[in-house]
């Protein structure tokens, strides 16, 4: 056994943090489209819209039912030689893409079990003032359901941020590929992965101070 | 005399159930009206229709210049129907997310095109007139019972509708809080709002109500003033019915 070389991994925290932002950048992009998407097909859903609600059923049940890695396989390698216009689709685009609709479909999900669960007076309220179907969403139904999404949200959102680390199965540098190419020239291996290990560890340690913040503000309206 | 609310053949069936029989009804300006009858009646259902909360299987409902036919009614003539109909819930239904202030502005600035500040103008002067001036700013789960019906009263009034509909205001309160409520709705009542109440109260019926009506199997059996009802009922049903809550 040997112990571990840490004036290496003081030096690879450099390397490793230069790629902290894409890591952001490919998590923040899908989390915000794959939002408005799942917030879109809930909402479809929930309203039966019809035959559509049918086609999203199945989108849904297709992103949750076939791991990740396969759709990111799918969408890179596969997709190009079917659609030949897709062949100059680099890897980050084809993560964000990828990590949009499988989570999009979670999202979905949870946030359509969130409007299930406002109570229907509150639907009966706001149409009796004579508000539209649009209206009664967005500035009754929707605000209420995302207090109580918001949680299952945020672990969507971590589960996003480690999963950007399929991207290096595509062929990008993030953090887990620069560390995969480090330790395959050093051939110091625990100390490159503990060192991103810890990177992930961190962002998400400081997501979660920001999750229950949101939390607390949320749950304004309802506390005494 | 015309009507002010007509009320032509309304029919609504649950499945197999008929649960409102062709009912028709007429309010003069101002008239206040209250509709009692035994459970599972009709009563909430024929209020529910009128603002399309359950919509109608047939019938007319006219409100002033607009009537809205329940076998051609389309959205746009649900929308117009329910900016002239307010709407008392009897548990309240406040917005969870919204304080009691934004309660009473919501249909004037979503529904209504008000500015944001004429409607809060609007809205502060409503919280007064109900009694808590102080608690605008409070959302629906930090208030009693009483004070949220106050804010769903409020709500309601702030639309100037030309027909205010009262579904069992003061059935889902405790003891303690029916009072108060009773005596906002009297004061409504005192300026001639036109109201249709459905209550169990028949006290508060006879003392605010210009006419009642008696509802059973999704029919109206008997109406006419409190002391004609309460004191000389025609119907056997009306007879039987008030000495069971009398």
């Amino acid at each position: 056994m040997r112990g571990l070389d840490t004036a290496y991994m003081l030096d690879l925290i450099p390397v490793i943090a230069s790629y902290v932002p894409l890591t952001l950048f490919m998590a923040i992009v899908a989390m915000i489209a794959g939002l408005a998407l799942a917030i879109v097909m809930a909402v479809i859903r929930v309203i039966r819209v019809p035959w559509l609600h049918r086609v999203v059923a199945v989108f849904i049940s297709f992103f949750r039912g076939t791991p990740l890695l396969v759709q990111l396989f799918l969408f890179y390698f596969g997709l190009p030689q079917l659609v030949p216009a897709l062949n100059n689709l680099d890897g980050v685009t084809a993560a964000i893409i990828g990590l949009t609709l499988h989570f999009s479909a979670y999202m979905a999900e949870s946030i359509r079990g969130a409007i299930i669960g406002v109570d229907r007076s509150q639907w009966e309220a706001a149409q009796s003032i004579g508000m539209t179907q649009k209206q009664v969403l967005t500035r009754i139904i929707l605000p209420q359901a995302s207090r109580t999404a918001a949680p299952t949200l945020m672990n969507y959102f971590i589960d996003m941020i480690k999963g950007t680390s399929l991207a290096f199965t595509l062929g990008v540098t993030e953090m887990m590929g620069a560390a995969q190419k480090e330790a395959s020239s050093t051939f110091l291996y625990p100390e490159a992965f503990l060192v991103v290990a810890v990177f992930y560890w961190i962002i998400v340690e400081v997501l979660s101070v920001g999750q229950r913040q949101l939390e607390t503000r949320l749950g304004k309206a309802v506390s005494r | 005399m015309s009507c002010q609310i007509d009320i032509d053949g309304l029919v609504k069936r649950f499945g197999d159930n008929t649960v409102l029989n062709g009912i028709d009804l007429c309010l003069q300006p101002g008239e206040r009206v209250a509709i009692i009858g035994p459970s599972g009646t009709g009563k909430s259902t024929l209020l529910r229709c009128l603002n399309y909360l359950d919509r109608p299987d047939e019938g007319r409902i006219t409100v002033g210049d607009l009537t809205v036919d329940a076998t051609t009614a389309q959205k746009s003539d649900i929308l117009a129907l329910r900016r002239r109909t307010g709407f008392v819930f009897q548990n309240y239904a406040l917005f969870a997310n919204k304080t009691a202030r934004d309660n009473i502005m919501e249909g004037l600035t979503t529904v209504r095109g008000w500015s944001k500040s004429k409607a809060q103008a609007r809205a502060d002067e409503i919280l007064s007139q109900i009694g808590l001036g102080d608690r605008g700013n409070s959302y629906p789960a930090a208030m009693s019972g009483g004070q949220q019906q106050r804010v769903g009263i409020g709500r309601a009034m702030a639309l100037d509708a030309d027909l205010l509909l009262f579904d069992e205001p003061t059935s889902a309160l405790d003891p303690e809080w029916v009072g108060e409520v009773l005596d906002l709705i009297r004061r409504i009542a005192d300026g001639r709002q036109t109201m249709l109440i459905v209550t169990h109260e028949m006290q508060f019926a006879r003392e605010i109500a210009d006419r009642i009506v008696f509802m059973e199997g999704g029919r109206i059996v008997e109406q006419g003033p409190p002391d004609q009802i309460f004191g000389n009922a025609q119907d056997d049903r009306t007879r039987a019915f008030l000495r069971r809550v009398g």
